[in-house]
Protein backbone atom coordinates (compact mmCIF):
# COMPACT_ATOMS: atom_id res chain seq x y z
CA UNK A 1 0.00 0.00 0.00
CA UNK A 2 1.09 3.52 -0.77
CA UNK A 3 0.56 4.56 2.83
CA UNK A 4 3.58 2.50 3.85
CA UNK A 5 5.86 4.21 1.36
CA UNK A 6 7.79 7.43 1.66
CA UNK A 7 6.87 10.57 -0.26
CA UNK A 8 9.49 9.89 -2.96
CA UNK A 9 8.76 6.21 -3.41
CA UNK A 10 6.32 4.84 -5.92
CA UNK A 11 5.54 1.46 -7.37
CA UNK A 12 6.34 1.38 -11.08
CA UNK A 13 3.69 -1.11 -12.01
CA UNK A 14 0.96 -2.21 -9.71
CA UNK A 15 -1.81 -4.75 -9.70
CA UNK A 16 -4.79 -4.20 -7.47
CA UNK A 17 -7.30 -6.87 -6.56
CA UNK A 18 -10.83 -5.62 -6.15
CA UNK A 19 -12.03 -8.55 -4.08
CA UNK A 20 -10.75 -10.64 -1.20
CA UNK A 21 -10.53 -14.21 -2.39
CA UNK A 22 -12.30 -15.57 -5.42
CA UNK A 23 -15.49 -14.32 -6.99
CA UNK A 24 -16.91 -16.34 -9.83
CA UNK A 25 -19.94 -14.46 -11.08
CA UNK A 26 -19.54 -10.74 -10.53
CA UNK A 27 -22.35 -9.80 -12.90
CA UNK A 28 -24.70 -11.98 -10.87
CA UNK A 29 -23.62 -10.73 -7.44
CA UNK A 30 -25.04 -7.51 -6.07
CA UNK A 31 -22.77 -5.08 -4.28
CA UNK A 32 -23.87 -6.01 -0.75
CA UNK A 33 -22.90 -9.65 -1.34
CA UNK A 34 -19.41 -8.93 -2.64
CA UNK A 35 -16.31 -9.18 -0.51
CA UNK A 36 -14.54 -5.97 -1.54
CA UNK A 37 -10.89 -5.60 -0.68
CA UNK A 38 -9.48 -2.36 0.70
CA UNK A 39 -8.26 -1.55 -2.84
CA UNK A 40 -11.75 -1.14 -4.23
CA UNK A 41 -12.95 2.43 -4.32
CA UNK A 42 -16.26 1.02 -3.06
CA UNK A 43 -14.66 1.05 0.38
CA UNK A 44 -13.74 4.73 0.02
CA UNK A 45 -16.05 7.71 0.38
CA UNK A 46 -16.53 10.97 -1.47
CA UNK A 47 -19.29 12.17 0.84
CA UNK A 48 -17.22 15.24 1.77
CA UNK A 49 -17.44 16.52 -1.85
CA UNK A 50 -21.11 17.33 -1.39
CA UNK A 51 -22.59 20.73 -0.65
CA UNK A 52 -26.10 19.65 -1.46
CA UNK A 53 -27.55 16.19 -1.11
CA UNK A 54 -30.51 14.35 -2.59
CA UNK A 55 -33.28 13.20 -0.28
CA UNK A 56 -35.47 10.36 -1.47
CA UNK A 57 -39.18 10.35 -0.69
CA UNK A 58 -40.52 6.92 -1.50
CA UNK A 59 -44.17 8.01 -1.25
CA UNK A 60 -44.06 9.55 -4.73
CA UNK A 61 -41.59 7.17 -6.41
CA UNK A 62 -42.92 5.17 -9.36
CA UNK A 63 -39.74 3.06 -9.72
CA UNK A 64 -39.13 4.25 -13.28
CA UNK A 65 -35.37 3.91 -12.64
CA UNK A 66 -34.35 6.97 -14.67
CA UNK A 67 -32.30 8.14 -11.70
CA UNK A 68 -30.64 4.73 -11.50
CA UNK A 69 -29.52 4.67 -15.12
CA UNK A 70 -28.30 8.28 -15.19
CA UNK A 71 -26.49 8.28 -11.83
CA UNK A 72 -22.78 8.77 -12.60
CA UNK A 73 -21.66 7.48 -9.23
CA UNK A 74 -23.58 4.23 -8.82
CA UNK A 75 -25.29 5.86 -5.85
CA UNK A 76 -28.93 5.10 -6.57
CA UNK A 77 -29.60 1.72 -5.02
CA UNK A 78 -32.17 -0.39 -6.84
CA UNK A 79 -32.95 -3.97 -5.94
CA UNK A 80 -35.60 -6.19 -7.54
CA UNK A 81 -36.80 -3.29 -9.74
CA UNK A 82 -37.49 -1.12 -6.68
CA UNK A 83 -35.62 2.00 -5.69
CA UNK A 84 -34.35 1.60 -2.14
CA UNK A 85 -32.39 4.74 -1.47
CA UNK A 86 -29.28 6.80 -2.10
CA UNK A 87 -25.76 5.62 -1.27
CA UNK A 88 -24.50 8.61 0.71
CA UNK A 89 -20.89 7.39 0.78
CA UNK A 90 -20.55 7.66 -3.00
CA UNK A 91 -23.01 10.40 -3.97
CA UNK A 92 -21.24 13.60 -5.07
CA UNK A 93 -24.40 15.68 -5.09
CA UNK A 94 -24.51 16.49 -8.81
CA UNK A 95 -28.32 16.51 -8.94
CA UNK A 96 -28.77 14.55 -12.19
CA UNK A 97 -31.21 12.20 -10.41
CA UNK A 98 -33.45 15.11 -9.46
CA UNK A 99 -33.44 16.40 -13.04
CA UNK A 100 -34.29 12.93 -14.33
CA UNK A 101 -37.14 12.35 -11.86
CA UNK A 102 -40.47 12.53 -13.76
CA UNK A 103 -42.94 12.46 -10.87
CA UNK A 104 -44.98 15.42 -9.65
CA UNK A 105 -43.90 16.40 -7.04
CA UNK A 106 -40.43 14.94 -7.55
CA UNK A 107 -39.55 12.00 -5.35
CA UNK A 108 -35.92 13.14 -5.20
CA UNK A 109 -34.99 16.71 -4.28
CA UNK A 110 -31.74 18.43 -3.43
CA UNK A 111 -31.27 19.93 0.03
CA UNK A 112 -28.30 21.48 1.82
CA UNK A 113 -25.95 18.84 3.20
CA UNK A 114 -26.93 19.61 6.80
CA UNK A 115 -30.69 19.27 6.17
CA UNK A 116 -32.55 16.76 8.29
CA UNK A 117 -34.07 13.98 6.22
CA UNK A 118 -37.14 13.31 8.35
CA UNK A 119 -38.27 16.89 8.66
CA UNK A 120 -37.68 17.58 4.95
CA UNK A 121 -39.80 14.56 4.00
CA UNK A 122 -42.51 15.77 6.39
CA UNK A 123 -42.50 19.17 4.65
CA UNK A 124 -42.25 17.78 1.11
CA UNK A 125 -43.56 20.18 -1.60
CA UNK A 126 -47.10 19.55 -2.79
CA UNK A 127 -48.11 18.61 -6.30
CA UNK A 128 -47.32 21.33 -8.78
CA UNK A 129 -50.53 22.13 -10.68
CA UNK A 130 -49.90 22.79 -14.35
CA UNK A 131 -51.27 26.04 -15.66
CA UNK A 132 -53.92 25.56 -18.29
CA UNK B 1 -21.58 -17.90 -28.28
CA UNK B 2 -22.79 -16.51 -25.02
CA UNK B 3 -26.32 -15.38 -24.52
CA UNK B 4 -27.29 -11.79 -25.07
CA UNK B 5 -28.61 -10.25 -21.89
CA UNK B 6 -32.33 -9.64 -22.09
CA UNK B 7 -33.07 -5.97 -21.41
CA UNK B 8 -36.58 -5.01 -22.42
CA UNK B 9 -37.11 -2.00 -20.23
CA UNK B 10 -35.41 0.17 -17.69
CA UNK B 11 -36.77 -1.82 -14.74
CA UNK B 12 -35.14 -4.96 -16.06
CA UNK B 13 -31.95 -3.03 -16.76
CA UNK B 14 -31.91 -1.79 -13.16
CA UNK B 15 -31.51 -5.33 -11.80
CA UNK B 16 -27.95 -5.36 -13.21
CA UNK B 17 -25.17 -5.65 -10.67
CA UNK B 18 -22.80 -2.79 -11.44
CA UNK B 19 -19.21 -3.61 -12.17
CA UNK B 20 -18.09 -0.02 -11.91
CA UNK B 21 -17.81 1.53 -8.45
CA UNK B 22 -18.51 4.90 -6.95
CA UNK B 23 -15.98 7.02 -5.07
CA UNK B 24 -14.04 7.41 -8.30
CA UNK B 25 -12.71 10.93 -8.68
CA UNK B 26 -14.63 12.01 -11.79
CA UNK B 27 -16.31 15.41 -11.48
CA UNK B 28 -19.85 15.44 -10.10
CA UNK B 29 -22.14 15.10 -13.09
CA UNK B 30 -19.54 13.59 -15.41
CA UNK B 31 -21.06 11.68 -18.32
CA UNK B 32 -18.08 9.31 -18.63
CA UNK B 33 -19.23 7.08 -15.80
CA UNK B 34 -22.82 7.09 -17.05
CA UNK B 35 -21.62 5.77 -20.41
CA UNK B 36 -19.31 3.23 -18.77
CA UNK B 37 -22.13 1.94 -16.56
CA UNK B 38 -24.51 1.59 -19.48
CA UNK B 39 -21.88 -0.30 -21.46
CA UNK B 40 -20.83 -2.67 -18.65
CA UNK B 41 -24.41 -3.37 -17.63
CA UNK B 42 -25.35 -4.30 -21.19
CA UNK B 43 -23.74 -7.72 -20.77
CA UNK B 44 -23.36 -10.41 -18.12
CA UNK B 45 -20.23 -11.83 -19.71
CA UNK B 46 -16.75 -11.46 -18.32
CA UNK B 47 -15.05 -8.27 -19.34
CA UNK B 48 -11.49 -7.45 -20.25
CA UNK B 49 -11.14 -3.70 -20.24
CA UNK B 50 -8.55 -1.04 -20.78
CA UNK B 51 -8.50 2.72 -20.67
CA UNK B 52 -6.22 5.26 -22.25
CA UNK B 53 -4.75 8.05 -20.21
CA UNK B 54 -7.46 10.60 -19.71
CA UNK B 55 -10.13 11.59 -17.26
CA UNK B 56 -11.58 8.11 -17.02
CA UNK B 57 -8.24 6.48 -16.36
CA UNK B 58 -6.80 8.91 -13.83
CA UNK B 59 -10.04 9.12 -11.90
CA UNK B 60 -10.90 5.44 -11.67
CA UNK B 61 -7.45 4.09 -10.87
CA UNK B 62 -6.03 6.35 -8.19
CA UNK B 63 -3.53 4.19 -6.39
CA UNK B 64 -4.27 2.40 -4.04
CA UNK B 65 -7.86 2.32 -5.28
CA UNK B 66 -9.53 0.92 -8.35
CA UNK B 67 -13.14 1.48 -9.36
CA UNK B 68 -13.29 -1.49 -11.70
CA UNK B 69 -14.71 -4.89 -10.77
CA UNK B 70 -13.43 -6.50 -13.96
CA UNK B 71 -9.97 -7.10 -15.43
CA UNK B 72 -8.75 -3.66 -16.35
CA UNK B 73 -5.43 -2.38 -17.61
CA UNK B 74 -3.87 0.97 -18.31
CA UNK B 75 -0.61 1.33 -20.20
CA UNK B 76 -0.20 4.60 -22.06
CA UNK B 77 -2.05 7.45 -23.70
CA UNK B 78 -2.21 5.92 -27.13
CA UNK B 79 -2.57 2.20 -26.66
CA UNK B 80 -5.72 1.20 -24.82
CA UNK B 81 -6.87 -0.37 -28.07
CA UNK B 82 -3.69 -2.36 -28.66
CA UNK B 83 -3.56 -3.49 -25.03
CA UNK B 84 -6.95 -5.08 -25.42
CA UNK B 85 -6.07 -6.37 -28.89
CA UNK B 86 -3.08 -8.16 -27.35
CA UNK B 87 -5.26 -9.75 -24.69
CA UNK B 88 -7.72 -10.82 -27.35
CA UNK B 89 -5.02 -12.47 -29.50
CA UNK B 90 -3.67 -14.26 -26.45
CA UNK B 91 -7.13 -15.47 -25.53
CA UNK B 92 -7.58 -16.87 -29.03
CA UNK B 93 -4.16 -18.56 -28.94
CA UNK B 94 -4.78 -20.16 -25.54
CA UNK B 95 -8.18 -21.32 -26.66
CA UNK B 96 -6.69 -22.93 -29.76
CA UNK B 97 -4.11 -24.73 -27.64
CA UNK B 98 -6.79 -25.85 -25.20
CA UNK B 99 -5.14 -24.13 -22.27
CA UNK B 100 -8.07 -22.09 -21.05
CA UNK B 101 -9.37 -23.16 -17.65
CA UNK B 102 -12.96 -22.24 -18.49
CA UNK B 103 -13.21 -22.25 -22.29
CA UNK B 104 -17.00 -21.99 -22.19
CA UNK B 105 -16.77 -18.47 -20.84
CA UNK B 106 -16.47 -15.89 -23.60
CA UNK B 107 -15.08 -12.61 -22.35
CA UNK B 108 -15.78 -9.33 -24.10
CA UNK B 109 -12.87 -7.09 -24.97
CA UNK B 110 -13.50 -3.39 -24.60
CA UNK B 111 -11.13 -0.43 -24.70
CA UNK B 112 -12.16 3.01 -23.52
CA UNK B 113 -10.46 6.18 -24.62
CA UNK B 114 -11.19 9.87 -24.68
CA UNK B 115 -11.43 11.82 -27.89
CA UNK B 116 -7.85 13.04 -27.52
CA UNK B 117 -6.59 9.50 -27.16
CA UNK B 118 -8.66 8.33 -30.13
CA UNK B 119 -8.88 11.17 -32.62
CA UNK B 120 -5.28 12.35 -32.20
CA UNK B 121 -2.81 10.43 -30.11
CA UNK B 122 -4.06 6.86 -30.43
CA UNK B 123 -5.32 7.21 -33.97
CA UNK B 124 -2.71 4.99 -35.61
CA UNK B 125 -3.11 2.29 -32.96
CA UNK B 126 -6.89 2.18 -33.30
CA UNK B 127 -6.65 2.13 -37.06
CA UNK B 128 -4.28 -0.84 -36.78
CA UNK B 129 -6.62 -2.72 -34.45
CA UNK B 130 -9.56 -2.14 -36.76
CA UNK B 131 -7.60 -3.19 -39.82
CA UNK B 132 -6.28 -6.39 -38.20
CA UNK B 133 -9.80 -7.49 -37.36
CA UNK B 134 -9.52 -8.11 -33.62
CA UNK B 135 -12.71 -9.19 -31.92
CA UNK B 136 -12.91 -6.10 -29.74
CA UNK B 137 -14.83 -2.92 -29.15
CA UNK B 138 -13.30 0.53 -28.95
CA UNK B 139 -15.39 3.16 -27.23
CA UNK B 140 -14.60 6.84 -27.52
CA UNK B 141 -15.85 9.02 -24.68
CA UNK B 142 -16.12 12.10 -26.85
CA UNK B 143 -16.07 15.29 -24.79
CA UNK B 144 -14.44 17.27 -27.60
CA UNK B 145 -11.50 18.51 -25.57
CA UNK B 146 -8.49 17.30 -23.56
CA UNK B 147 -10.43 17.68 -20.35
CA UNK B 148 -7.96 15.90 -18.09
CA UNK B 149 -5.06 18.27 -18.76
CA UNK B 150 -7.01 21.50 -18.63
CA UNK B 151 -9.07 21.83 -21.78
CA UNK B 152 -6.68 21.96 -24.74
CA UNK B 153 -8.24 21.56 -28.17
CA UNK B 154 -8.32 18.13 -29.77
CA UNK B 155 -9.23 17.34 -33.37
CA UNK B 156 -12.70 16.60 -32.06
CA UNK B 157 -13.22 20.17 -30.85
CA UNK B 158 -15.91 21.83 -32.99
CA UNK B 159 -15.75 25.26 -34.64
CA UNK B 160 -16.30 28.19 -32.32
CA UNK B 161 -15.61 26.30 -29.12
CA UNK B 162 -13.31 28.13 -26.73
CA UNK B 163 -10.52 25.83 -25.56
CA UNK B 164 -7.44 26.82 -23.57
CA UNK B 165 -5.19 26.49 -26.63
CA UNK B 166 -7.74 28.10 -28.94
CA UNK B 167 -9.35 30.68 -26.68
CA UNK B 168 -11.89 33.22 -27.78
CA UNK B 169 -10.90 36.86 -27.55
CA UNK B 170 -10.79 40.13 -29.43
CA UNK B 171 -9.32 38.60 -32.57
CA UNK B 172 -10.55 35.05 -32.39
CA UNK B 173 -13.79 33.14 -31.99
CA UNK B 174 -12.01 30.08 -30.62
CA UNK B 175 -11.46 26.83 -32.48
CA UNK B 176 -11.27 27.40 -36.24
CA UNK B 177 -11.33 23.89 -37.65
CA UNK B 178 -14.26 21.58 -37.86
CA UNK B 179 -14.54 18.34 -35.98
CA UNK B 180 -12.89 15.34 -37.57
CA UNK B 181 -15.41 12.84 -38.92
CA UNK B 182 -14.09 9.80 -37.07
CA UNK B 183 -17.21 7.77 -37.83
CA UNK B 184 -16.57 7.98 -41.57
CA UNK B 185 -12.87 7.19 -41.14
CA UNK B 186 -13.63 4.10 -39.07
CA UNK B 187 -16.39 2.99 -41.44
CA UNK B 188 -13.86 3.28 -44.27
CA UNK B 189 -11.89 0.48 -42.59
CA UNK B 190 -14.79 -1.76 -43.59
CA UNK B 191 -15.27 -3.01 -40.02
CA UNK B 192 -18.52 -4.79 -39.13
CA UNK B 193 -19.99 -2.13 -36.90
CA UNK B 194 -19.56 1.59 -36.30
CA UNK B 195 -22.06 3.51 -34.20
CA UNK B 196 -22.60 6.84 -32.54
CA UNK B 197 -24.36 6.73 -29.16
CA UNK B 198 -25.45 9.12 -26.43
CA UNK B 199 -25.92 8.34 -22.73
CA UNK B 200 -29.38 9.95 -22.58
CA UNK B 201 -30.69 7.43 -25.14
CA UNK B 202 -29.88 4.44 -22.95
CA UNK B 203 -32.00 1.96 -24.87
CA UNK B 204 -30.45 2.84 -28.20
CA UNK B 205 -27.06 2.66 -26.51
CA UNK B 206 -27.67 -0.79 -24.98
CA UNK B 207 -28.98 -2.11 -28.28
CA UNK B 208 -25.92 -0.91 -30.15
CA UNK B 209 -23.49 -2.18 -27.52
CA UNK B 210 -25.15 -5.60 -27.52
CA UNK B 211 -25.05 -5.69 -31.30
CA UNK B 212 -21.39 -4.74 -31.11
CA UNK B 213 -20.69 -7.56 -28.65
CA UNK B 214 -22.56 -10.05 -30.82
CA UNK B 215 -20.71 -9.40 -34.07
CA UNK B 216 -17.37 -11.00 -34.80
CA UNK B 217 -14.69 -8.43 -35.48
CA UNK B 218 -13.73 -4.91 -34.48
CA UNK B 219 -16.41 -2.46 -33.39
CA UNK B 220 -16.05 1.28 -33.05
CA UNK B 221 -18.41 3.29 -30.83
CA UNK B 222 -18.39 7.07 -30.53
CA UNK B 223 -20.18 8.15 -27.36
CA UNK B 224 -21.06 11.76 -26.70
CA UNK B 225 -19.92 12.73 -23.23
CA UNK B 226 -20.98 16.22 -22.10
CA UNK B 227 -18.23 17.62 -19.89
CA UNK B 228 -19.50 19.81 -17.08
CA UNK B 229 -16.07 21.35 -16.48
CA UNK B 230 -14.95 22.17 -20.02
CA UNK B 231 -18.31 22.70 -21.70
CA UNK B 232 -19.13 24.92 -18.74
CA UNK B 233 -22.60 24.02 -17.55
CA UNK B 234 -24.12 23.08 -14.22
CA UNK B 235 -23.43 19.44 -13.18
CA UNK B 236 -27.14 18.68 -12.87
CA UNK B 237 -27.67 19.53 -16.56
CA UNK B 238 -25.46 16.80 -18.03
CA UNK B 239 -28.39 14.82 -19.37
CA UNK B 240 -30.22 17.95 -20.54
CA UNK B 241 -27.17 18.92 -22.61
CA UNK B 242 -27.01 15.40 -24.01
CA UNK B 243 -30.71 15.71 -24.90
CA UNK B 244 -30.02 18.99 -26.69
CA UNK B 245 -27.07 17.44 -28.52
CA UNK B 246 -29.13 14.56 -29.89
CA UNK B 247 -32.33 16.53 -30.51
CA UNK B 248 -30.55 19.38 -32.30
CA UNK B 249 -28.81 16.74 -34.48
CA UNK B 250 -25.39 18.08 -33.57
CA UNK B 251 -24.81 14.45 -32.56
CA UNK B 252 -27.05 12.38 -34.78
CA UNK B 253 -27.39 8.80 -33.60
CA UNK B 254 -26.66 6.37 -36.39
CA UNK B 255 -24.82 3.17 -37.17
CA UNK B 256 -22.84 1.93 -40.16
CA UNK B 257 -22.79 -1.81 -40.82
CA UNK B 258 -19.89 -3.34 -42.75
CA UNK B 259 -18.74 0.12 -43.74
CA UNK B 260 -21.67 0.55 -46.11
CA UNK B 261 -25.19 0.29 -44.72
CA UNK B 262 -26.08 3.38 -42.75
CA UNK B 263 -29.07 3.38 -40.42
CA UNK B 264 -30.31 6.40 -38.52
CA UNK B 265 -31.42 5.02 -35.14
CA UNK B 266 -32.95 8.09 -33.57
CA UNK B 267 -35.11 10.73 -35.24
CA UNK B 268 -36.11 13.50 -32.84
CA UNK B 269 -39.82 14.32 -32.90
CA UNK B 270 -39.08 18.00 -32.45
CA UNK B 271 -35.78 19.11 -33.86
CA UNK B 272 -34.26 21.75 -31.60
CA UNK B 273 -32.38 24.68 -33.20
CA UNK B 274 -28.61 24.37 -32.83
CA UNK B 275 -28.67 27.79 -31.20
CA UNK B 276 -30.26 26.27 -28.09
CA UNK B 277 -27.53 23.67 -27.84
CA UNK B 278 -24.84 26.36 -28.16
CA UNK B 279 -26.56 28.73 -25.73
CA UNK B 280 -26.64 26.10 -22.98
CA UNK B 281 -22.85 25.90 -22.81
CA UNK B 282 -20.28 28.38 -21.56
CA UNK B 283 -17.71 27.36 -24.18
CA UNK B 284 -19.91 28.86 -26.94
CA UNK B 285 -20.96 31.97 -24.98
CA UNK B 286 -18.94 34.37 -27.15
CA UNK B 287 -20.75 33.23 -30.32
CA UNK B 288 -23.74 35.28 -29.16
CA UNK B 289 -21.79 38.54 -29.50
CA UNK B 290 -22.90 40.53 -32.53
CA UNK B 291 -19.68 40.07 -34.49
CA UNK B 292 -19.77 36.27 -34.22
CA UNK B 293 -23.48 35.72 -34.71
CA UNK B 294 -22.90 34.59 -38.31
CA UNK B 295 -21.16 31.51 -36.93
CA UNK B 296 -24.40 30.28 -35.37
CA UNK B 297 -26.04 30.28 -38.79
CA UNK B 298 -23.03 28.46 -40.21
CA UNK B 299 -23.38 25.90 -37.42
CA UNK B 300 -27.03 25.33 -38.27
CA UNK B 301 -26.26 24.99 -41.98
CA UNK B 302 -23.50 22.49 -41.28
CA UNK B 303 -25.75 20.38 -39.06
CA UNK B 304 -28.59 20.48 -41.60
CA UNK B 305 -26.25 19.49 -44.39
CA UNK B 306 -24.89 16.56 -42.39
CA UNK B 307 -28.40 15.41 -41.50
CA UNK B 308 -29.44 15.56 -45.16
CA UNK B 309 -26.35 13.59 -46.11
CA UNK B 310 -27.07 10.90 -43.50
CA UNK B 311 -30.65 10.56 -44.70
CA UNK B 312 -29.55 10.26 -48.32
CA UNK B 313 -26.97 7.64 -47.34
CA UNK B 314 -29.60 5.70 -45.43
CA UNK B 315 -31.98 5.76 -48.36
CA UNK B 316 -29.41 4.80 -50.95
CA UNK B 317 -28.17 1.78 -48.92
CA UNK B 318 -24.64 2.24 -50.22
Amino acid sequence: MMTKKGWDEFEIGAMLRTFNGKIDDIAGTQQQDRDYSENSSYTASVADWRLIKPIFNKDYCIDCQFCWVYCPDVSIISRDKKLIGVDMDHCKGCGICVEACPTNPKSLLMFPEQADEESEIANWPKKDEKEA
Amino acid sequence: MSEIKNIKNLKEFSTSADRFEGANLLCPGCAHSIIVREVLNATNDDLILSASTGCLEVCTAVYPYTSWDASWIHIGFENSSTAVAGAEIMYKALKKKGRLKQPERTPKFVSFAGDGASYDIGFQWISGCMERGHNMMHIVLDNEVYANTGGQRSSSTPIGSSATTSPEGKKSYGEKRNKKDMMAIMAAHGIPYVAQVAPNKWKDMVKKIQHGFAVEGPVFINAVSPCTTEWKFDPKDTMNIADLATDSLVFPLYEIIDGRELNITYRPKNIVPVEEYLAAQGRFKHLFKDEYKYLIKEWQDRVDEKWAYLQRREEARI
